[in-house]
């Protein structure tokens, strides 16, 4: 069976800064692997070069038996992949980014019509299916990206802080969409900063500046650790000095401050 | 880490960071208008040299003689070919090889000396009509000048016209065109950038972020633009460099008052960028809005290469509102005239007056946010 | 390619959703045609002349006639003070200065030869070398009125009621006739540079603006994941911005026809088929610096030189054969200063497609090239 991820000794260097230190993990198939982290720690750099969006330094990936680097092509093929900044065409209706991503990915006319159309009946969205995306909710529209990035059904998608500013409610909402994909055989590779959704991945992976810190399914992690939360333990790696004071509202961060390209 | 320093200096000292922390874009920014100035200073001239010229001269003589010698001793024309017959004349300017023609009448200097007239006639390639009707002048006054000199036998009278060039004695292109060129390269990077940068961040909602912040709208958009002047500042140092080593341009006038005018002027293009930004919805409007309402009115309308004297009557008082027109008219003054604030008081004022304005309207925009 | 088909779709509804764009590409033709077309000029229109006569004779006010009468000069004022009318240049309310020192009429009819001075504003050097061109010819012809007046030939004529041996005894008569350009029209000359410029900026625009669009709003992050090769991305670009430029090409060309009356010579579907040509060198170079641009300050910035470059070294404006030779072979090396010669001569002599083939040939080598680059250079990988 292959991994659906293979990381050996990942590393990205920009300059004389590491951002991501040597990773070494694999994920199987059909999992939900959560890729925990501080802003700043390295996730969003590390799914890059998942995805194929930057190169690696040194080190070797391998996503869904595909080589990150030499078998790109095969790679992007089998992935699906949702930002943080959602990445559909604000400026075009639900149902012409259905079409949209349909048509790039390969499916034929009556697949992107069928797909499509259950989509939208599953997303509740068939009154909004001809409103412009820029017209929805925010919650609305990370369900919806998401599941675009499902409509090729991909072996594994990956999502890059898919919940950012939303509200508890939509949060599960979209937890349940998660496990549907998985269930259906989908691996689901997601990057968060909320430690409770951590709870909700089959294994996690903690990291602090740019290594991993800790790895394992969270009941694991929680009793090796003797923590009664992923969030005490994140406080823990993330300050050593810190000591074991329990952390106080384990809330979500603020909200990352935008990338200066 | 506690900061002393106010949150303005403070503000102003991240910006400043950023700016120098990006080496390419620095670089470019500095490099690119420099080698603008020195690449146009050498390319656009209008003047016209090296005309083209094909002799059609049916009957050689002493006079169609002399008067091509004429011709190709005054410096201007090029010859291309001399040929008997005006067949060839109509494929050769077809093709672009030829801007003249000059065709001599058979038995010319029998005319002359018989003392009928000696025709001449002067095709030119008028498409250009620029360079048409430059040509043609040029034609002329050779012809002119070997008719007034021959002139009528013995009792020829000469009218010596001895000319001074004021202000630009070797008629340099350069000398014309690099002050204007410094006021194109400063509208490139005061009201380009700023308002992109602006329009860039203000999409983002990052200004907002600020505007929240204690600090008030003017600091905010004094300390987003001040690292620009510093730029522009630099660019027009390296700029008159430029036109003193590589041009010979003359700096007749005060070297500091045209140091002072042309921050005066990159400041007017600071402002004009901060209002582009303020009154545009995204940054493709804000693209557009400073192609349109910077870059082309300054290369087009400010006099920089078409004499607005040239404009048609009612596109003339139009120029009036774009600052690049006065900055020129002061660089030029100062630069080729060598003349001070006596002459060019009215102009700066203008700029001033654009200043205030453009600042006063920009910073209006930006305060509604926080009522 | 079926993903190009999605692609270019997406393309249009977004562009044509757009307000900004659609506005640019119909204001865009309207304001060049309107603004570029009448500011385009170098034509010295009269020069203002300021007199200082210390000789105050009929002949030396026949000069200041002569100069006048010539349409060339206007007489804005006069004294006797040479200081008085320097500051007159200096305050920018002349451009030239004639001083006829005293005894020019005396001089004339003693010696056959008297000088004058003439001091011209050179800040604009070709300006005032052409006024002095004028001058010289018009004072030339005067002069041989002037021998004519005063020889003895005319004596001896005026004694026995002869004519006057005036004009055709010994005068070379310049006829003069400007080809493809009958009147001289400058709109006719200008416009189809103008056209040019049209195309290639709201092309350079348009790239520009769709590029920063999608790299700031993250969907360029998006596309490079999915399976899209490089060369249907760009090619998805470059498609519908090339055919919007050719359409604002068209508006151009019909603003021309109706306001201008522009002749249309040669045929306009060479002009189509060229400019098709033209504008995969154009855009292709706008898409590479926008993608290979780290910023999108950088993008811009170098976008609009690379405009100003294009537009000012192509011989639209002022011509390429006054540059120096080295600028002559980058004016030449754009394909711009080519696509402008195209149209120039098939708009206004009528040339064919055997004339310009030498143009054409060059504008798709450098389409050519430019494109390989674009595709090659695009990486979805950062490095």
């Amino acid at each position: 069976m292959t991994l659906a991820i293979d990381v050996h000794e990942l590393t990205r260097r920009f300059g004389s800064f590491t951002a991501v230190d040597a990773i070494t993990f694999h994920v199987d198939e059909g999992e939900v692997f959560g890729f925990l982290g501080a802003n700043g720690a390295g996730k969003t750099t590390a799914i890059k070069m998942l995805i194929g969006l930057l190169a690696p330094t040194s080190g070797r990936a391998s996503v869904a038996g595909f080589d990150v680097l030499t078998q790109a092509d095969q790679v992007r093929r089998r992935i699906g992949y949702m930002s943080q900044r959602f990445s559909l065409y604000e400026d075009l209706t639900v149902r012409e980014n259905i079409t949209l991503y349909g048509g790039i990915y390969g499916l034929s006319d009556a697949g992107i019509r069928e797909r499509g159309g259950s989509l939208i009946r599953e997303l509740q969205l068939e009154n909004a299916a001809d409103e412009r995306v820029s017209a929805l909710p925010l919650g609305w529209k990370q369900k919806l990206a998401f599941s675009v990035a499902m409509l090729h059904r991909p072996a594994v998608v990956f999502l890059d802080e898919p919940t950012g500013g939303v509200d508890p409610i939509t949060r599960r909402q979209f937890w349940e969409m998660i496990y549907a994909a998985a269930s259906r055989g989908t691996t689901v590779f997601v990057t968060t900063h909320y430690l409770d959704e951590a709870e909700y991945c089959d294994r996690v992976s903690i990291m602090v500046d740019g290594r991993i810190a800790a790895m394992g399914t969270p009941d694991d992690l929680k009793r090796d650790n003797h923590v009664a939360t992923l969030d005490e333990l994140f406080v823990r790696l993330a300050r050593p000095d810190a000591g074991a004071v329990a952390a106080t509202g384990a809330g979500p961060a603020a909200r990352p401050a935008p990338e200066r390209r | 880490m506690a900061h002393r320093s106010s949150p303005l200096s403070a503000f102003m000292a991240k910006e400043l960071r950023h700016i120098l922390r990006d080496r390419q874009t620095l670089t470019i920014l500095l490099l690119l208008p420099l080698a603008m100035v020195v690449l146009f200073g050498f390319a656009l001239r209008t003047d016209v040299n090296h005309i083209r010229t094909v002799f059609v001269d049916p009957s050689p003589d002493h006079a169609t003689v002399a008067l091509r010698a004429r011709f190709l001793g005054n410096g201007r024309f090029d010859l291309v070919d001399i040929s008997a017959t005006t067949a060839e004349v109509e494929p050769i300017f077809r093709r672009g090889l030829a801007d003249v023609a000059v065709v001599f009448e058979p038995g010319f200097a029998d005319h002359l000396a018989r003392g009928t007239p000696a025709r001449v006639l002067v095709i030119t390639d008028a498409s250009d009509p620029n360079t048409g009707s430059r040509m043609q002048a040029y034609a002329r006054a050779v012809i002119a000048s070997y008719q007034a000199e021959r002139g009528p036998g013995r009792e020829g009278v000469r009218i010596v016209t001895q000319t001074r060039m004021r202000f630009n004695p070797s008629l340099e292109s350069a000398n014309l065109f690099v002050p204007g060129l410094i006021a194109l390269v400063l509208t490139l990077v005061t009201a380009l950038m700023t308002s992109i940068s602006l329009s860039r961040e203000k999409e983002r909602g990052t200004l907002e972020i600020l505007l929240v912040s204690p600090l008030r709208p003017w600091q905010i958009i004094v300390g987003k633009v001040l690292p620009y002047l510093g730029l522009a500042f630099a660019n027009v140092v390296t700029a008159l460099l430029a036109a003193w080593l590589i041009f010979a341009v003359p700096f007749r006038g005060s070297i500091t008052l045209l140091l002072i005018t042309s921050t005066l002027y990159a400041m007017v293009g600071l402002a004009l960028g901060v209002f582009i930004a303020a009154r545009t919805s995204s940054q493709r409007a804000a693209m557009l809005g400073a192609m349109a309402g910077t870059m082309l009115p300054t290369t087009l309308l400010s006099g920089m290469i078409f004499p607005i004297a040239s404009l048609p009557g009612w596109l003339q008082p139009v120029t009036i509102v774009i600052p690049a027109r006065w900055f020129i008219v002061i660089a030029r003054g100062i630069m080729l005239k060598g003349v001070g604030l006596h002459y060019l008081w009215q102009p700066i004022a203008v700029l001033v007056v654009m200043l205030a304005v453009l600042m006063l309207v920009a910073i209006r925009s930006f305060k509604p946010r926080l009522a | 390619m079926r993903a190009l088909r999605f692609l270019i779709r997406k393309e249009f509804l977004q562009i044509f959703r757009d307000r900004t764009i659609v506005t640019m590409l119909f204001v865009m033709p309207l304001a060049q045609m309107l603004i570029l077309a009448n500011a385009a000029t170098f034509e010295v229109k009269s020069s203002r002349l300021y007199v200082v006569d210390r000789d105050h004779t009929p002949m030396s006010r026949g000069v200041v006639q002569r100069l006048e009468a010539s349409g060339r000069f206007v007489l804005a004022a006069s004294s006797q003070s040479l200081s008085v009318a320097d500051e007159a240049m200096l305050d920018r309310d002349v451009n030239a200065i004639l001083v006829i020192p005293h005894g020019f009429e005396r001089d004339i009819v003693r010696e056959r030869s008297a000088p004058v001075q003439l001091v011209l504003d050179a800040e604009d050097g070709a300006a005032a070398a052409v006024t002095q061109a004028y001058a010289s010819q018009i004072l030339a012809a005067y002069s041989t009125e002037l021998g004519a007046e005063v020889s003895p030939a005319f004596a001896v004529a005026s004694a026995r009621l002869e004519p006057p041996p005036r004009r055709g005894s010994g005068m070379i008569e310049v006829r003069q006739r400007g080809w493809y350009n009958a009147e001289l029209e400058y709109t006719d000359f200008m416009v189809p540079g103008i056209l040019v410029v049209l195309v290639t900026m709201v092309g350079t625009l348009l790239t520009a603006m769709n590029i920063v669009r999608e790299k700031e709003s993250g969907t360029l992050d998006q596309l490079n994941v999915t399976p899209v090769t490089r060369s249907t991305f760009i090619a998805a670009k470059l498609i519908p911005l090339w055919s919007l430029a050719l359409l604002d090409l068209a508006i151009g060309l019909l603003l021309a026809w109706i306001v201008f009356q522009v002749p249309m010579r040669g045929s306009l579907v060479i002009v189509f088929f060229a400019a098709g040509v033209y504008l995969v060198a154009a855009l292709g170079i706008g898409l590479w610096v926008s993608t290979v641009a780290e910023t999108q300050q950088q993008a811009m910035f170098v976008n609009f030189a690379i405009m100003l470059i294009y537009i000012l070294m192509s011989g639209i404006f002022t011509p390429v054969s006054g540059m120096p030779r080295w600028a002559q072979w980058i004016a030449d090396a754009s394909p711009i200063t080519h696509f402008v010669r195209l149209m120039r001569e098939v708009l206004l002599k009528g040339a064919g497609l055997a004339d310009v083939a030498g143009e054409i040939g060059i504008l798709a080598v450098t389409g050519a090239l430019v494109l390989t680059l674009a595709v090659r250079q695009y990486r979805k990988r950062s490095a």
